[in-house]
């Protein structure tokens, strides 16, 4: 019933009372020593080398393929409709998560797991669900592949959960007394909501938002199936990566990349700030 | 309830820890798989092959393992691992194969043998929607309105360089010269609408109805028809001799030599033949029907006015020094795709 | 309390032009799709052939598609394994230890979450490749091979799915505080038995939850992993590569079929935990 596979960021970290805590025993550090060597291995090294391979043919290069027309292009078409994306899911997904804590239906549980599927699904997999229905032997006679309504698509699926869930457990907690006072007071509905519900929302939204938003610029999977690649109209930032992998081109590849890491850097520092504030103010 | 999920959770667990030990044994590598890396397009065909191989002595309990892409990303692949499980590759073009020679993964004189290292070869062909609806007859169409072309990248594919080639050489014929024929390219290339990542990419965008004329194998293009595919191809006026060059790994498992044999052998050839390609060295193919082809009993018309060849433009390692750039230099090709792309 | 329900419950047009616009939204984006794979799955794949589910169980016994389905698995395995024992170590140490570069370190664990799948698998390539890897040549002449071999694969999904277990356990541990292990450690318990006997059993619920999880998402790696992989059949091919692989290849059946056995194992990731979550409460 509660939000299930996209944590909101919240007390996931914790940041106050750093005078309870241990200091590090003998065997603690031994397991932060493992811990830290198998991060470094597994994720900065390989991370590191990113970066190197992009930095290794100097500030020129660097900037010469991001500024290639084509490649710009592409990156635009990313932040664009990734942005275009989180719009929508900012509105909607807080209309659905509206739903489902405040109205009561037949049929409403089932809904609520729907709203995971496209997490839990694999994205070759929703790629090729997404193609079925709107693909070129679409029942319904849509074909979306090699559009950008089709990347559109496939990234309103993908990013679906990221603000239904991080709105849905905020909503409950919301309150009573609040609206009640409120409506006693004769505010209309659409006051209420306007001036003492969405407030205290905006953080869980905003939160929601940069994560759907980091998961629409790094998508790859299901948009395998269904961006046609075309330079200028359909390619995206993952698939020019793949394209330059392919192409024999790794300091382009890796010039894309740092800007999505970059992107993702970005995205968790973000997320780390919303949550403090919101942890400072409850 | 408690209960049932503890059992759901131990069953899933011990489910799991058996098809990872029952799995892992079996991926262990014994000596007689023949690990293949190929092009794109040729999966049907190398199959078909090692179905037949299996039935000699050589290749009995011999299983095979294939893997196939773009042709530029599998070469680098095997580059990057340097030959590990692979004894075998067939790609679309002799600078993949070069790529291991340099690294030292394939003898120097692979290309020395009387096939010269080609191990099969079709030609540039003309892919329409079925009963051709535009009345496309040669490359000329392909710069009119209302055609929107679809082609591998040569950034990637090897098809794709040898279909740009294909467009140049169908503009030599005319007489054009050089400033004129960039010309037509760049027509051509205005009018694609997706550079797929490998040929056998273009044809799933094709499938997937994203433009209406593909350029393509002609042997991808009988295959598609083989597997039901709703077009039709056109064999042009003039057009390219598409020759892929297949070779063994030095530390391959001696049985892989056995298996290119069999591969140039009159018997890998007719496999070949049924899947569409065109023989290699000297096989007599009257009497093979080639499904799917426009003529079964005819299956490999040659154009009508000129069939060339990269020997008459040079060979692979000049034409690419002037035509198809890497890590981002740019070629010939790069320039006249990047102007006609502009937007 | 009686009246709040009824301010909140009160049932406007507003309310019911909502419902049925949440409603029809995810029918369309979810549901319908999904249905639409599930019938392909299940149809006959040309006039006369039989379709149903036997069809669709041999297209699921061919060899290649049980090893794409066993390394899947093989590989999912490890990777969860390694990231609970590494979940739960970190998880433990950034809530219960002070140290220098502990705020860094926990933000950074997120980081693997908002990384581009691609941007995974070139990093690993470019790290360890054996022809072209900062540590490839090293790793070689230790006999150690790992873009292109299982270990590799483990790694690339190990990546993409780090910080979900450590997600769940940490807010976990975060709120049952640390009296009970201190009185524990006081009363002269050794770490531990202190881990075994008062930690353990009040993450239980959170570290099963957070190995559903990874697994779900280690099942369904894609990008990361073909990047990585040599992607043949019988070498390194897992499910998610297979079904594009068949995709592509004309063989559309076993790819739907593939791709029905994930959904299926999504789904029933979903169920477990909303199981486990009522549990819980």
């Amino acid at each position: 019933m509660t939000q299930a596979l996209v944590t909101p960021p919240g007390p996931a970290r914790t940041t106050s009372r750093p005078s309870g805590l241990f200091g590090l025993t003998p065997a603690s550090r031994i397991g932060l020593g493992l811990a830290l060597v198998w991060f470094s291995v597994l994720v900065l090294l390989p991370l590191a080398a990113v970066v190197g391979a992009a930095a290794a043919g100097g500030w020129g290069a660097f900037w010469g393929t991001l500024t290639d027309a084509q490649t710009f292009a592409a990156l635009r078409l990313t932040v664009m409709e990734a942005a275009g994306v989180t719009v929508i899911n900012a509105i909607i997904g807080t209309i659905v998560a509206w739903v489902l804590v405040r109205d009561q239906f037949f049929g409403k549980r089932i809904l609520d797991v729907v709203i995971d599927i496209p997490f839990a699904l694999p994205t070759i997999v929703a790629g090729l669900v997404l193609l079925s229905l709107y693909g070129p032997e679409s029942p319904v006679g849509i074909n979306i592949v090699n559009t950008r309504q089709g990347i559109f698509l496939a990234l309103l699926f993908v990013t679906l959960p990221f603000v239904v869930r991080t709105v849905q457990p905020v909503l409950l907690e919301l309150d009573a007394d609040v609206e009640e006072a409120a409506a006693s007071l004769g505010a209309s509905r659409m006051t209420t909501f306007r001036r003492i519900i969405l407030p205290s929302l905006v953080p869980a939204i905003a939160a929601g938002s940069s994560l759907g938003f980091a998961r629409a610029i790094s998508e790859f999977g299901s948009l395998v199936l269904i961006s046609g690649n075309t330079p200028y109209q359909t390619e995206v930032a993952s698939l020019k990566i793949l394209k330059f992998i392919e192409g024999d081109n790794q300091a382009g590849a890796a010039a894309v990349a740092v800007l999505l890491l970059l992107v993702a850097v970005f995205t968790i520092v973000l997320l780390d700030l919303i949550s403090r504030r919101v942890a400072r103010r409850g | 309830m408690k209960r049932v999920i503890k059992a759901a959770a131990l069953a899933m667990t011990g489910a799991l820890a058996l098809t990872a030990c029952s799995s892992a044994g079996g991926s262990d590598d014994d000596g007689q798989t023949i690990g293949i890396y190929g092009f794109a397009v040729p999966e049907a065909a190398n199959d078909a092959i090692a179905a037949e191989f299996e039935k000699t002595d050589e290749g009995k309990d011999v299983k095979f393992s294939g893997s196939y892409g773009a042709s530029g990303e599998q070469s680098r692949k095997v580059a990057d691992t340097k030959g590990k499980d692979v004894d075998y590759v067939h790609f679309s073009l002799e600078g993949d194969v070069t790529r291991l020679v340099d690294a030292g993964l394939v003898a120097e004189d692979w290309n020395t043998g009387p096939n010269k290292g080609i191990v099969s070869s079709s030609v540039a062909v003309i892919a329409v929607e079925k009963g051709n609806p535009l009345g496309i007859k040669g490359w000329e169409d392909l710069t009119r309105d209302d055609v929107k072309v679809i082609t591998a990248d040569p950034a990637s594919s090897g098809a794709a360089r040898w279909n740009i080639l294909a467009l140049y050489t169908h503009a030599l014929s005319l007489g054009d010269d050089d400033a004129k024929a960039d010309e037509y390219l760049k027509d051509v290339f205005s009018n694609v609408t997706t550079w797929a990542a490998s040929g056998r990419e273009a044809t799933e965008s094709f499938k997937k109805g994203v433009g209406n004329v593909l350029i393509t194998y002609e042997n991808e293009a009988i295959l598609a028809k083989q597997k039901g595919e709703e077009l039709d191809y056109i064999v042009p006026d003039t057009t390219f001799l598409i020759e892929n060059p297949g070779a063994v790994l030095e530390d391959a498992d001696p049985v892989a030599s056995d298996w290119l044999e069999f591969v140039l052998s009159d018997k890998g050839q007719t496999e070949f033949v049924e899947k569409g390609f065109r023989p290699v060295g000297g096989l007599d193919i009257s009497g093979i029907e080639v499904d799917g082809a426009n003529d079964p009993a005819a299956p490999f018309p040659a154009p009508s006015k000129k069939l060339y060849t990269i020997e008459e433009l040079g060979g692979w390692k000049a034409v690419t020094a002037e035509w198809f750039g890497k890590d981002g230099v740019k070629l010939r090709f790069d320039n006249l795709y990047a102007e006609a792309t502009k937007q | 309390m009686a009246d709040t329900r009824q301010i909140r419950a009160r049932k406007g047009p507003v309310t019911y032009v909502l419902r049925f616009f949440v409603i029809t939204y995810l029918s369309v984006l979810v549901v319908w799709p999904l249905w639409e794979v599930t019938s392909r799955t299940f149809a006959p794949t040309e006039r006369g052939a039989e379709g149903g589910f036997s069809a669709f169980l041999e297209r699921l016994q061919d060899p290649s598609v049980s090893y794409a389905f066993g390394l899947t698995f093989t590989v999912a395995f490890w990777a969860v394994l390694i990231n609970t024992v590494f979940g739960v170590g970190i998880s433990l140490l950034i809530t219960r230890y002070r140290f220098p570069g502990r705020r860094i370190l926990s933000v950074l664990i997120d980081l693997p979450m908002s990384v581009s799948p691609v941007v995974v698998g070139l990093a690993l390539v470019l790290a360890y490749s054996t022809g072209q890897g900062w540590f490839g040549g090293a790793l070689e002449s230790v006999g150690i091979f790992v873009i292109g071999t299982t270990p590799g694969l483990i790694m690339a999904t190990a990546f993409v799915s780090l910080p979900l277990v450590i997600r769940e356990i940490a807010p976990v541990l975060e709120e049952i505080g640390i009296d009970a292990e201190m009185a524990a450690s006081s009363l002269g318990a050794s770490g531990w038995q202190t881990f075994r006997r008062i930690t353990l059993p009040s993450i239980k619920w959170a570290v099963i939850y957070g190995v559903v999880l990874s697994m779900a998402r280690s099942l369904g790696e894609f990008g990361a992993v073909k990047i990585v992989s040599p992607g043949a059949e019988f070498r390194g091919e897992t499910a998610t590569i297979l079904i594009q692989n068949r995709y592509t290849n004309y063989e559309e059946p076993t790819a739907y079929a593939a791709a029905f056995v994930l959904v299926l194992a999504s789904v029933l990731a979903l169920v477990v935990v909303s199981l486990i979550r009522k549990e819980e409460s």
